[in-house]
């Protein structure tokens, strides 16, 4: 799914990430942990070149990502991501947010089908058989389209009843579940989420890792930066340990947990799970 | 008293029975096209300039079209309004070889001006967008200037709305010069009527009272807004 190799990236002579690698398959849930500004949003940043890597590859749809000539929208369409503060579209209400990337895709493949269907029309006059044009939709059933989708997706989440609020009137864990759904809408192969839960008050993480869980459970692939070790745990098919920007540990979560090597994760764990 | 009670008459026998109405009428029509005009034209230049002095710069491109509009930004804040009137309609126009009314000219350098106002005041308003609006928008896939069009810009400009009022409530005092270019604005108005009566008092003391209460209907119209644009910040 994501090939990460040797993936380097420094902010001037600060070396932030030196020489990751890591091999994420479909279906695969990786968590990422590590010591505070050891380089793991940065990481995560750079699988969709957020952050643009300076050295290294990224292969994702048989392509390096981290190549600055490829088109790094298209593929970002692949690639849900999830933030610590949300950061839903303020002036769109919550159904608008959800639309808002499919509608976009849509009827940008809709204007390159026009196009396409006036060369054909050009190019039809010298042939001796005509070639069918494309299908075109119209505008408004690809709004219709996209505002059903997302009301089944929020009604996955119970939130129907919100979809024509804005989002500053929902609590932190509504937001951040309809983040999520916002990110599903674009069927992604991997959705990558930064510490979905540091922002929360404690009483609504609980929801936002239900509704991840339920996410792993339908086979979703999915890179989670975190600090809860419990989630890890439970969800996890591999964690993975980073500290100054390398990769110092990567084991299933029983022997992560259990039987950890390095002595720097060691240290680390025996901070976090007391 | 007795002195301004004829002065008053006089102006009165103008305005009412030498249709001296019909000329303020004009002037003030002619004073709020170029203002408004003038604002959106503003609007428009100050978002695209605006939104070229937020791109980012590692390319050659970017920088070239960010050095022109600090040129453009420095010409138009540097020169006084007067001096732009002037260069554009007795150099620029022979030049170009272009014939245009005053009203025309002013329309378009109130709008270049205003212009390069507004992109400083939208840049601030660019620059007041939580940053996390870009990056979620740039994260589904969407293109820089599609988040900036659907996202970032419509919450800049609900932000800066109160300021823009005010441009505005500038761009309308700003707008007495424009006689110096052959407009016939109100300062065109109430000066023919005050020379055909060898009597200015009444006359500019009609037309400071105009633009009161013009300033004072815009500034009424900018208390209303913002106050149901908070309104709807606390329905959201
Ligand atoms: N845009 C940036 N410019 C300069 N330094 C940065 C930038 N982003 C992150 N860093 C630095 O990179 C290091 C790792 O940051 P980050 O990836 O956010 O850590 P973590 O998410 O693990 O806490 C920090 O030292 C931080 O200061
Ligand atoms: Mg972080």
């Amino acid at each position: 799914m994501i090939d990460v190799i040797n993936l380097e990236k420094h902010f001037g002579d600060h070396k932030v990430l030196r020489g990751i690698s890591l091999s994420v398959k479909k279906g695969d849930i990786v968590v990422v942990i590590g010591p505070s500004g050891s380089g793991k949003s940065t990481f995560l940043r750079c699988l969709n070149c957020m952050e643009d890597p300076t050295g290294g590859q990224i292969i994702f749809r048989d392509a390096d990502i981290a190549d600055p000539s490829v088109n790094i929208n298209v593929h970002r369409q692949h690639m849900g991501m999830v933030f610590q503060h949300f950061n839903l579209f303020n002036n769109k209400t919550v159904v608008e947010n959800i639309m808002l990337a499919p509608v976009y895709v849509k009827r940008k493949e809709m204007r390159k089908k026009k196009r396409k269907n006036f060369f054909l029309s050009l190019t039809n006059l010298f042939r001796k058989e005509e070639v069918k044009p494309y299908q075109i939709t119209s505008k408004k059933r690809i709004r219709e389209q996209a505002r059903g989708q997302a009301m089944e997706l929020l009604g996955r989440i119970g939130l129907e009843d919100k979809a024509d609020v804005y989002p500053s009137t929902l609590s932190g864990g509504q937001k951040q579940r309809v983040a999520i759904v916002r990110s599903l809408a674009m069927n992604p192969d991997v959705i990558l989420f930064d510490e979905p839960t540091s922002a929360l008050d404690p009483e609504m993480v609980g929801e936002v890792l239900e509704l991840m869980k339920s996410l792993a459970e339908e086979g979703m692939t999915m890179v989670i930066v975190t600090h809860e070790m419990g989630f890890a745990k439970e969800v996890a098919n591999r964690v993975i340990f980073i500290d100054e920007g390398k990769i110092l540990e990567e084991a299933p979560p029983e022997e992560f947990f259990g039987n950890p090597k390095n002595p720097r994760l060691k240290e680390f764990l025996a901070k976090v799970l007391v | 008293m007795d002195n301004f009670g004829r002065k008053w008459d006089q102006f009165v026998e103008i305005f009412i029975h030498q249709n001296g109405y019909q000329k303020v009428v004009e002037g003030l029509q002619n004073t709020v096209v170029i203002a408004v005009l003038g604002l959106v034209i503003g609007i428009l230049i100050g978002i695209l300039i605006a939104a070229v002095r937020v791109v980012p710069k590692y390319k050659v491109f970017p920088r070239i079209l960010n050095a022109i509009c600090s040129v453009y930004v420095g010409f138009f804040r540097g020169t006084p309004i007067v001096v732009q009137l002037l260069v554009f309609y007795y150099v620029m126009l022979p030049i170009l070889g272009l014939h245009k009314t005053g009203v025309q000219v002013s329309i378009f350098v109130f709008g270049l001006n205003s212009g390069a106002y507004i992109s400083e005041i939208m840049r601030g308003g660019i620059l007041s967008v939580d940053g996390g609006q870009m990056e979620a928008g740039r994260a589904m896939g969407l293109s820089f200037t599609a988040t900036m069009l659907k996202i970032v810009i419509p919450q800049a400009i609900k932000n800066i709305l109160p300021t823009l009022g005010n441009e505005f409530i500038a761009l309308i005092k700003e707008t007495s010069v424009v006689s110096f270019v052959g407009a016939a604005d109100l300062y065109v108005a109430f000066n023919y009527i005050g020379s055909n009566s060898y009597e200015f008092m009444v006359p500019y003391l009609v037309m400071a009272v105009i633009y009161i209460v013009i300033v004072m209907a815009i500034s009424l119209g900018i208390k209303l807004m913002e106050r149901s644009l908070r309104k709807s910040d606390r329905r959201n």
